[in-house]
């Protein structure tokens, strides 16, 4: 993989690798049609690529488990070696490259200094804030001081995985490093989130390279995320669906529903409230997503889906904060409490209003005795 | 926090502990009130005047023989509208799920298809009651905005329900979220309006009914 940026275009380099135009506009064809994007986007997209050089990408890894970028790897449309050796230029990334130490760190550097303004940053990772910083470090400088630096000359910013888009796992409850997602950090750039335990490869490399291809940011949600992958629930598009409109629900993970193939939703599928592709584009290469292979929906392309109580609470249940799964016995205490202090306030209005009636009949009884 | 995770978060709570306490409150206001004593000696047994209270919950939740011509399309409204009301909210089987993280009680639902049959049925039968009260003199006489409120926020919770269910509008979170929220307006008014109706209804037939039956008529 190239450290620094060659100034080749994209088509030049296609030509060294012996590839045709006519296969690059049915490999840009494929990843517009894989987007949703209409056919013609395919041979537009191809021309602005030929004739681009191949953007700086730099790729920062922070408080992550690196199943992001394992979930990258596994990218068939575009693949991820078709990607960083024709497209993009990806000048940065520390589990690809084999650079290490002062080496990586220089190439990092060199990388910023070249293509100031204009390279794509790539974070993968919360960044914690906590202790100064120390919980994540590397090259004896804080995730967070590496991400403000590198943002300075980013032309986007694209946050891969939920822990960079919404803070994922390290930002739960009691979030003990202080994880923030890129969004708490850095709030003068473009960012584009493309979230999920992990994202969807095709998710991660349609989003860099319709964002390469246009040099626009795609339109997006409230929360940030390419509308393109992110606009359906994947209730919407499942092929389950039938089956929760008919109410024919599986009640356990073995039982004859469950055989059957009928929804998930009383099993805690959280299908109905998360936007993700995964019922469309699925995974490795289309075989098949969590639903498909007989489990409900975590919801982990949603902010905060770690604290949101049980993954097997069926989704419209009550929640009782943080501490965890929905609880009847919290609802009849709360109901409990208030029945007695509604009581209470009962047997006082009562009271009051029969003395308030005592005291009428007693002037009514006066009155009269005074009349006669 | 998402507007759903406050709909059925700290929303739920306040409104079902608002709930519980008005309904609390207002029944036990009124349970323990007191009865001005009737010096009168009455007509027949204390027995009679219970079975006359008993009797009149059920001679009063049907229409009278005398009155059935100029009664009973309305009443045949009002209960296949409340039937409607109770199989969406009992039988659906999200708000059975719902119902059972609560409470932890469950029991069988019907086909969300035919839940949404019977709310578009029930929703059209609501519009048809409204209608029923501008347009008839004595009811719209009787009627105040305790009325009109109470039927336009049980309309909203059908109406955003619905809207859920079916996807209109924007996503099913945000039209989730709307329909809880709605929900929990809904517990909130409940023990201060009319609806309160659900719980008076009964007693307040059966003490008329003894209270008549002690001075020997049939009500």
């Amino acid at each position: 993989m190239p450290l620094a940026s060659e100034q080749l275009t994209v088509g030049e380099m296609l030509l060294r690798h012996g590839i045709s135009r006519r296969g690059f506009i049915q490999f840009c064809t494929a990843t517009a049609t894989a987007m949703a994007l209409p056919p013609w986007i395919g041979a537009a997209m191809a021309e602005q690529l030929r004739n681009a050089r191949r953007p700086s990408v730099m790729y920062l890894s922070f408080q992550e488990c690196t199943g992001c970028f394992e979930s990258l790897t596994r990218s068939f449309s575009p693949t991820i070696e078709s990607l960083i050796f024709n497209v993009i230029s990806l000048d940065y990334d520390d589990t690809l490259m084999a650079a290490a130490g002062d080496q990586a760190e220089a190439a990092l550097a060199t990388a910023m200094k070249d293509n100031f303004g204009k390279y794509v940053l790539v974070i993968d990772g919360s960044i914690p804030t906590g202790a100064a910083g120390a919980y994540c470090a590397s090259g004896g400088r804080s995730a967070v001081d590496t991400l403000r630096e590198a943002a300075k000359g980013a032309a986007a910013i694209v946050c891969v995985g939920t822990c960079s888009a919404f803070g994922g796992i390290p930002f739960a409850d009691p979030n003990p490093t202080g994880a923030w997602p890129v969004t708490a950090i850095v709030g003068d750039k473009p960012i584009i989130n493309v979230s999920g335990c992990p994202p969807i490869p095709e998710v991660i490399t349609g989003t860099l390279l319709q964002f390469v291809s246009t040099g626009r940011v795609p339109d997006l949600d409230e929360h940030l995320r390419p509308k393109v992958f992110f606009g359906n629930t994947i209730h919407d598009r499942c092929y389950r669906r039938p089956f929760f409109d008919e109410g024919k629900f599986a009640k356990s993970f073995d039982d004859e529903g469950a055989r059957n193939g009928w929804c998930l939703y009383e099993l805690g599928c959280k299908g109905p409230t998360t936007h993700n592709a995964c019922a469309t584009i699925k995974w490795n290469g289309g075989t098949s997503f969590p639903i498909e292979s007989g489990h409900g929906c975590l919801g982990c392309s949603e902010p905060g889906f770690w604290d949101k109580g049980s993954f097997y609470a069926a989704q419209p249940s009550a929640e009782w904060g943080k501490a965890g799964a929905p609880s009847p016995r919290r609802a009849v205490e709360l109901g409990g409490a208030a029945v007695a202090a509604g009581a209470v306030l009962g047997v006082a209005s009562a009271g009051v209003s029969r003395l308030r009636q005592h005291r009428s009949e007693q002037e009514a009884a006066d009155h009269d005795r005074k009349e006669l | 926090m998402n507007l759903l995770d406050f709909a059925r978060g700290p929303a739920l709570k306040v409104a079902i502990a608002v709930f519980c306490l008005g309904v609390a409150w207002r029944i036990l206001a009124f349970a323990l009130l007191r009865i001005r004593r009737d010096l009168n000696r009455p007509r027949d047994s204390v027995f009679k005047s219970i079975t006359g209270g008993l009797l009149t919950v059920g001679s009063r939740s049907w229409p009278h023989r005398e009155f059935i011509g100029r009664t009973g399309a309305g009443e045949a409204l009002g209960y296949s509208y409340h039937i409607g009301l109770f199989a969406v909210v009992l039988l659906f089987t999200p708000h059975i799920l719902f119902l059972r993280s609560l409470f932890g009680i469950t029991w069988a639902g019907l086909p969300s298809s035919l839940i949404t049959v019977i709310s578009v049925l029930t929703l059209t039968l609501f519009i048809a009651v409204l209608f029923r009260r501008v347009t008839n003199p004595v009811m719209r006489m009787l009627s105040n905005f305790d009325d009109y409120f109470s039927w336009f926020i049980t309309m909203l919770v059908m109406v955003t329900g619905i809207a859920a269910t079916a996807h209109i509008g924007t996503s099913y979170e945000t039209l989730l979220a709307v329909h809880i929220l709605s929900v929990d307006a809904l517990l909130v008014w409940f023990p201060f309006g009319k609806l309160m109706h659900a719980f008076y209804i009964f007693p307040s037939r059966a003490l008329n009914g003894a209270l008549l039956a002690r001075k020997g008529a049939t009500s």
